[in-house]
């Protein structure tokens, strides 16, 4: 039993680790597949971890917060669109920028608001997404042995937002590659030319995608301040947005792939803090910061071609131009 | 009558000049990275730096480093315009204040936590270790599981140190207890990280634990929620912390950076600034714990009783605290 307990606790934390993963990872298969890169992720769960944070402690309602995280997200998007799609700009380079422009004004921003150095106040239980029970966990947990409490540890006791990402990376995967707005957004990453002399405009599909991508970051922004947090921290997505565009790359720019990959690397997140000072059988103490580092290892073997092959969208990067 | 008027304003001038050089002192302080109001470490010395600006109506000029490259720039900005003293706080900074301060040898400077030797440096550090032993023998006094728990920021000696003062605390109190220790990570955004000291936190709690103690800057932040959520206590860290989660802050591990500014300050006003080492342990009432209105609820007379006896006996020397920055381990 005690084993069982230690594997549950380690995936309930890594679900709780992988949830703003996988909103972010699914924001940027929507941006990239439409041939938008999307280094600005990280930018964008910060400030709308920011908006977020100050919408919920200002009106008291996590709603509200959770909308403000999402509008502001979107407006990052449509700055980064502005920049790469209509100006036809470097879109790496916009992308940083948004970066730089989230760092620097969330941190002005909060110090000047609140003057506590960038952070928020901090918010009370009703002012933030909590725990929720699954009906019978508790039941379950005593009465049914292993299965039980799996539904009890690692099922159920999650706020409603880690749920949502599931539904959001399902969700993600019908609209991508079954719908026909999804058929458009793929040719446009792949082939404008095509999409253009179809009479679909690119930039209007490529506008949509980042909007979609700009909304889905909001929700990882929102995640880290007002549900797993209960305030704004000075740079709190400690790269994360890095981290979900590394599983967009392993996960082939595929929302199942993409899925499995933020799992993998939520759960060596969650490994991470319960591996410091445990000695293994013959290997001996690990030094943690390897787990930190597998992430990247691992996308940039899968990058260098040993593990199958990661094709990025063939149009990735390029403004499109209609007549030359 | 137009050159005696001209004489009059210059020797007003002057006399001004005289006034303001005999009364008036710049004084500065520069924060590291956590910034100014982080509730811990960079705060305590804001507080210090405010308590002087209000009882001695001189104000200060400071600084919130935000990136490595600023750090020398500042410094170095800050010396060039005069300012004395100028209160590095954090260990970080004292490579540059050992590269700035003998450039300008009539300038006065203050590290706090870290030591520079140098004949114009004041370098403050202190016993972080006698602290925490006391609020490691609360921990495990309060705890129903015999088991507490430590998470620290970045792994560095100096935050070893407040995990092995707190080790030895506990297993003062119960010889048995377990005591867990974890580092947030390796690099500087270790002291940024919430949502990982969070689950830390948690991790440690699902092994029992019911006490947690964190220095860890921003990142305790995190490590306190996840605490008053579980309803588990949770000990803060250099400032008082407790009012963050009145009635689920066991207490706090408080590091008097603050007098160490004003005390700085207020040693250039009266041009009474010394030079060298200045450690300030619990004889010094440089590192206490926390009892305000916020924990009183928590701890009985009793405890209270206890945790002061085992103070003296620190201060008298019948409990030898081990430092862990003396050997680089935690043996004692």
């Amino acid at each position: 039993m005690e084993m069982f307990d230690q594997l549950f606790s380690l995936l309930g934390a890594t679900i709780r680790m992988a949830t703003p993963l996988i909103f972010a990872a699914m924001a940027g298969i929507f941006s990239e597949r439409s041939g938008i890169i999307d280094i600005s992720l990280e930018g964008k769960m910060l400030m709308s971890a920011f908006a977020a944070a100050v919408v919920s402690y200002e009106t008291g309602s996590p709603i509200f917060g959770l909308g403000a995280a999402l509008f502001i997200s979107m407006m990052l998007s449509l700055l980064h669109g502005y920049a790469s799609i209509t100006q036809k700009g470097n879109q790496t380079i916009s992308g940083l920028a948004v970066n730089f422009l989230a760092s620097g004004l969330t941190v002005t921003l909060g110090h000047a608001w609140y003057s506590q150095g960038g952070l928020t106040p901090a918010l009370k239980n009703e002012q933030r997404f909590t725990a929720i029970d699954l009906p019978g966990a508790e039941w379950m947990g005593e009465n049914i042995p292993v299965l039980g409490s799996f539904y009890e540890r690692v099922l159920s006791g999650h706020n409603i937002l880690v749920y949502l990402a599931f539904v959001a990376a399902a969700v993600s995967f019908w609209v991508l590659f079954r719908s026909r707005f999804g058929l458009r957004l793929r040719a446009t990453g792949e082939e404008p030319n095509a999409v253009d002399s179809a009479g679909i405009s690119v930039a209007w599909v490529r506008y949509r995608a980042i909007l979609i991508a700009g909304s889905l970051a909001g929700f990882a922004g929102a995640y880290l301040s007002i549900a797993q947090n209960a305030s704004f921290i000075r740079e709190m997505t400690s790269g994360r947005g890095y981290i979900a565009l590394a599983a967009v790359i392993f996960g082939k720019w595929h929302p199942r792939g993409a899925l499995l990959a933020c799992l993998l690397f939520g759960f060596l997140q969650a490994l991470e803090t319960r591996m410091q000072n445990v000695e293994l059988p013959l290997v001996g103490e690990l030094p943690t910061q390897l787990f930190s580092a597998i992430p990247y290892i691992i996308t940039v073997v899968l990058l260098a071609g040993f593990i199958g092959k990661a094709i990025a969208p063939k149009a990735i990067g390029r403004p499109y131009v209609k007549e030359r | 009558m137009r050159a005696a008027l001209k004489k009059m304003a210059t020797a007003i001038a002057m006399s001004a000049v005289a006034v303001a050089a005999q009364a008036e002192i710049k004084p500065s302080v520069i924060y590291d990275m956590g910034g100014k109001f982080d509730r811990s470490f960079n705060q305590a010395s804001y507080s210090g730096a405010e308590a002087f600006k209000k009882e001695h109506g001189i104000n200060y000029t400071d600084f919130e480093i935000t990136n490595e490259g600023q750090r020398e720039q500042v410094m170095l900005r800050f010396a060039q315009r005069g300012y004395s003293p100028i209160v590095v706080a954090g260990f970080q900074q004292a490579p540059i204040v050992a590269k700035i301060a003998p450039q300008f040898p009539h300038l006065n400077f203050v590290t706090i936590d870290a030591v520079v030797d140098l004949p114009n440096v004041r370098s403050v550090i202190f016993k972080e270790h006698e602290g925490s032993f006391l609020v490691g023998a609360l921990a495990a006094m309060k705890s129903k599981n015999n088991a507490v728990g430590f998470i620290g920021g970045m792994d560095i000696p100096l935050i070893r140190k407040f995990g092995c003062g707190y080790e030895q605390g506990a297993k003062f109190v119960n010889k048995d207890a377990l005591v867990m220790q974890n580092m947030t990570g390796t690099t500087p955004s270790a002291w940024n990280d919430p949502t990982r000291g969070g689950e830390l936190a948690r991790a440690q709690f699902e092994k029992g634990v019911d006490v947690v103690f964190a220095a860890a800057g921003g990142t305790g932040v995190g490590v306190y929620q996840t605490a008053a959520d579980a309803g588990k206590y949770a000990i803060g860290v250099d400032s008082n912390q407790n009012y963050l989660h009145p009635g689920k802050m066991l207490t706090s591990m408080v590091k008097r950076v603050d007098l160490a500014t004003k005390n700085a300050f207020e040693d250039e006003k009266n041009g009474e600034f010394s030079y060298g080492l200045q450690v300030l342990g619990l004889a010094e009432e440089g590192v206490a714990w926390a009892l305000d209105e916020h924990n009183k609820g928590l701890v009985t007379e009793e405890d209270i009783k206890k945790i002061e006896d085992i103070r003296q006996k620190i201060i008298a020397g019948e409990i030898k605290v081990h430092n862990y920055e003396d050997t680089g381990s935690c043996t004692y």
